[in-house]
């Protein structure tokens, strides 16, 4: 190969690389290991990680462990879409881009909503990339927050505002759902109320009124939605949502520690010519077949360059894929049964643990899958015993300092994967750790 | 090959099929009437599809043949990396120790994850140079933008808050001017000189006491390492602005030469293109960013740090600029990452860069009697071809990216950098055998000739894929991005 490129060794290539900068020794990485020398570190890693299987686990504020039917695993995993890059030749890339438009399809079909992009990093970026877009449109800088909003998207929705100067302000809602009289008093001047259904403590709230506020102070209406609620719940086109946005990793793919993750992002159509991130539409091809292509590209970063609408370029396109065969095997039907037990396996363990003594449920309000309890001894200490018992019982609420819970509660969820005894024996589990 | 017209999935569906079953219910049922308020239910049923798995299964293998990948042959998109993925990478990242752990798991119970993490943080500190990594921007764009913000909160932590400019040279990735936008900071373009490389006194006349950093891709997009690294270093430095990598070019620096021995205080790494993990068609990746030990306290929150033997997620850091991800990024990308760092080892990855490099100047050797090259090499592990005389001859850089798919290749990456004309960026990786790259060769020869002879036939191209050259004007105008069950031709 030298001798067809003309050097004499390798290290005239390198010569516009100053001798001072190169490496002069090998990196500190070690030798090279063998594929079972590796399975065997890394399986000992994840061994030390409490997962279902050994643990049952009612983790959930944001990360929900819902049923992954086996051809999910089996499609995601083929070469053609896993080793595809973007598809920028859309005559080498019809598979990726049909896929794409099925999965806008049915998200916009979940949602109510005019259209869905073709994904965002996942659900927290997802919300900061609405809050700048309802920024830009409106030309005001100020962000809305109504009742309990998942404090990591908070934190991401500031992080992301602050470079532009935007500032985000927060309802207290020491009640657990929204304020509207508050809200009221912070949308002069905003550009956009956001507000999660169901709200980060599992309270499911109709925000029809709080969004038609919004919408008399020219300010857009943004929710976090929860894919697996829409089944049984109104939409956020049937609240009046402006733009809705969430995590969809849960549609088709495990925990995954939280990522790679899914962000769903819909709007309203007047928005599509500002909407973030990457987007496939039907067109035909020069027979006159169908055919689909990246569409209105010129939002996108390596044609606008700092103009774009987003600064995005890899999505998550592989977990869109999944999220796509998820919702084709389960089909409406499936989708609904999915949240019909979550929603009953979810209210038959809060009354059954409601009922035990020392135990309460502080919020009122109606919820899908969560619920937050009051256990008689600090938290973190029904954790500590309960993991004993192989038992992961909820998310402990002084982790996020700034809902001012105080130290005894616990967030629950329950998908349709527990069975009875495993919310039987999480109630029995609570009570012996309650007792100490 | 042409193929059927092929159905959307909602064009199968039948009424009341499904793929896949729900167990029944075993807790006493209230029914959803008395769980759930009448102004809260949902008025009518999504119409997603109804179909079985039998159908789902075929149905979306045959959109997959439909793709090109890399597993199937080669991918010379430029500036994107698509080298061949291990397999034991994605093994490992099935493992259910990993992708079955819950993010908000308490700390006990995800310490195997944390250990996984603070070694991928060592070895990319080790390779970068760079001593404080942050494991969580999801991709290179965001970690680009993580990184402006990080050169905000340092100037403002110094009480330095005039420094809005970031300096990017014209030959730049579009990512680079977007995320500076995002950071509410302003981008000013320099100049590239004769060779493709940053002019220097251009850069002299736009820094100053407002540039806050210079954003570099070294090598550049056009392939070439910047030989003036240090001067241009000095110049930024001295008027106390910081230098920023964009790390979508590691592949050719990896084992060989570290970003922080060159003067950069941060860059971002593209895990999906240089530590090898599949792009799945357009993500996930993953964009950790890596900077000097004084910027370490801007990183985002939460921090990953160790105590003894065991580790912990720090999320009160006051000077961070924030959260970047929902929860602590794209954890199962860093584990397929580490899994190839380990596999390759020290050796391992010193010959990922030379390989890159030699098959890149061996394409660039043999390709450049046929095709122009603006910036002569040696190069790095790419380069950009000029179709100005194929342009003459009456074919365009974007008909020989479509011609090439006749011949089973994926096209370069095509009209980019934009201070080449008629660009054609091409990065054969290491992966690539003698053998692949001779048949491109051949092929590219044989597309020239046949523009010298028949540019029509390249400009009509392609013959043989699944769809030709479909109409994106029509997408745009007749903009349609969703199924509706009323059209009228479905």
């Amino acid at each position: 190969m030298l001798e067809t490129i003309g050097a004499s060794s390798f290290e005239k290539l390198l010569a516009p690389v100053p001798m001072h900068l190169r490496l002069q020794r090998l990196l500190d990485l070690g030798e090279p290991q063998s594929e079972y020398q590796i399975a065997r570190q890394f399986e000992a890693l994840a061994a030390l990680n409490d997962v279902p299987g050994k643990f049952t686990s009612f983790l959930g504020a944001g990360s929900y462990d819902h049923f992954v039917p086996a051809a999910v695993d089996h499609l995601s995993f083929r070469s053609e879409f896993y080793t595809a890059y973007t598809p920028y030749q859309a005559e080498v890339g019809q598979g990726t881009l049909t896929t794409i438009f099925e999965f806008q399809s049915m998200l916009a079909e979940l949602t109510g909503m005019d259209l869905a992009n073709a994904s965002l990093y996942d659900g927290a970026s997802a919300l900061a990339e609405a809050g700048l877009l309802a920024a830009s449109v409106t030309g005001k800088s100020k962000i809305v927050v109504a009742g309990p909003l998942h404090p990591n998207y908070a934190q991401v929705l500031a992080t992301y505002c602050r470079g532009q100067g935007i500032e985000v302000v927060a309802d207290p809602s020491p009640d657990g759902t929204i304020n509207r009289g508050w809200v009221r008093d912070a949308l002069p001047g905003a550009a956009a109320v956001v507000a999660q259904s169901p709200n980060f403590i599992g309270i499911v709230e109709d925000l029809s009124g709080v969004f038609a506020d919004a919408r008399a102070q020219d300010a857009k209406a943004i929710q976090v939605f929860l894919p697996h609620a829409l089944p049984l719940y109104k939409t956020p086109a049937d609240m009046g949502a402006d733009l809705a946005v969430s995590e969809g990793l849960s549609l088709g793919s495990p925990p995954s520690f939280g990522g790679p993750a899914l962000g769903l992002f819909t709007s309203r159509l007047e928005f599509v010519r500002h909407i973030p991130g990457r987007l496939v539409g039907e067109t035909v091809d020069r027979n006159g077949k169908r055919a689909f292509v990246m569409t209105l590209r010129t939002r996108e970063q390596d044609i606008r360059r700092e103009k774009a609408t987003s600064n995005i370029c890899t999505n998550q396109a592989l977990l869109a894929l999944r999220a796509t065969i998820y919702m084709s095997l389960l089909g409406p039907q499936g989708m609904r049964e999915v949240a019909e037990q979550c929603l009953e396996k979810a209210h038959y363990l809060a009354a059954h643990l409601s009922s035990r003594k020392g135990f309460r449920l502080p919020y009122k309000g109606p919820f899908f899958q969560e619920f937050v309890v009051e256990t008689p001894r600090p938290a973190w200490e029904v954790i500590a015993q309960a993991r004993l018992k192989n038992v992961l019982p909820g998310v402990d609420l002084t982790r996020f300092p700034e809902l001012q819970a105080g130290t005894n509660r616990l967030l629950v969820c329950v998908t349709e994967k527990h069975t009875r005894a495993d919310l039987d024996h999480l109630v029995e589990v609570l009570e012996g750790a309650a007792r100490g | 090959m042409r193929r059927v017209v092929e159905k959307l999935i909602f064009e199968r569906s039948h009424r009341g099929t499904r793929g896949a079953l729900i167990a029944g219910l075993d807790v006493p049922s209230k029914g959803v009437a008395a769980l759930v308020p009448a102004d809260l239910r949902r008025g009518k049923d999504p119409m997603l599809p109804e179909v079985s798995e039998p159908v789902v299964v075929r149905h979306f293998t045959n959109l997959s043949v439909l793709n090109h990948h890399v597993d199937k042959d080669f991918y010379p998109l430029g500036s994107c990396t698509m080298k061949y993925n291990p397999k034991i990478n994605d093994r490992m990242a099935s493992l259910p120790g990993f992708a079955y752990l819950h993010p908000m798991a308490p700390e006990a119970s995800i310490q195997g994850a944390l250990a996984l993490m603070w070694e991928l943080e060592r070895a990319l500190a080790e390779i970068t140079g760079l001593p404080a990594v942050s494991l969580q921007p999801a991709a290179g764009a965001q970690g680009e933008l993580t990184a402006m913000l990080v050169a905000r909160a340092f100037h403002r932590s110094r009480d330095d808050h005039d420094r809005v400019e970031v300096i990017i040279p014209d030959s730049a990735h579009g990512t680079n001017p977007a995320s500076v936008a995002m950071a509410g900071m302003k981008a000013v373009e320099v100049k590239s000189n004769a060779e493709g490389r940053v002019d220097l006194e251009a850069l002299h006349g736009v820094l100053g006491p407002r540039t806050a950093a210079m954003m570099l891709t070294n090598p550049n997009t056009v392939g070439i390492f910047e030989r003036r690294i240090d001067e241009i270093a000095k110049a930024v430095h001295a008027v106390g602005g910081l230098m920023y990598l964009d790390g979508a070019n590691m592949n050719a620096l990896v084992g060989l030469a570290r970003p922080g021995d060159m003067g950069f205080d941060m860059m971002h790494l593209n895990l999906h293109k240089t530590f090898s993990t599949p792009h799945g068609g357009g993500g996930p990746g993953a964009g950790p960013v890596a900077v000097r030990s004084d910027l370490a306290p801007f990183l985002p929150a939460p921090t990953l740090v160790r105590e003894g033997s065991t580790y912990r997620l720090e999320e009160d850091r006051p000077y961070s600029v924030g959260r970047m991800h929902g929860f602590i990024g794209n954890f199962l990308v860093l584990v397929r990452a580490l899994a190839y760092i380990r596999s390759l080892g020290a050796a391992g990855l010193a010959e990922v860069s030379h390989q890159a490099i030699l098959n890149a100047n061996y394409l660039l050797a043999r390709l450049t009697p046929t095709y122009a090259v603006k910036y002569p090499g040696p190069c790095m592990h790419e380069f950009v071809l000029s179709a100005v005389k194929q342009k003459k001859q009456g074919a365009r850089a974007a008909d020989i990216s479509k011609r090439l798919l006749d011949f089973g290749f994926h096209a370069p990456t095509t009209y980019f950098p934009l201070i080449v004309e008629e660009a054609l960026m091409i990065e054969p990786t290491e992966s690539e055998p003698l053998g692949t790259l001779d048949r491109f060769v051949e092929v590219m020869i044989e597309i020239a000739k046949e523009i010298e002879t028949d540019p029509e036939k390249v400009r009509n191209a392609p013959h043989t894929t699944p769809v030709i050259r479909p109409d994106e004007a029509r997408a745009a105008r007749q903009l349609r991005v969703k199924w509706t069950p009323t059209r009228d031709d479905g």
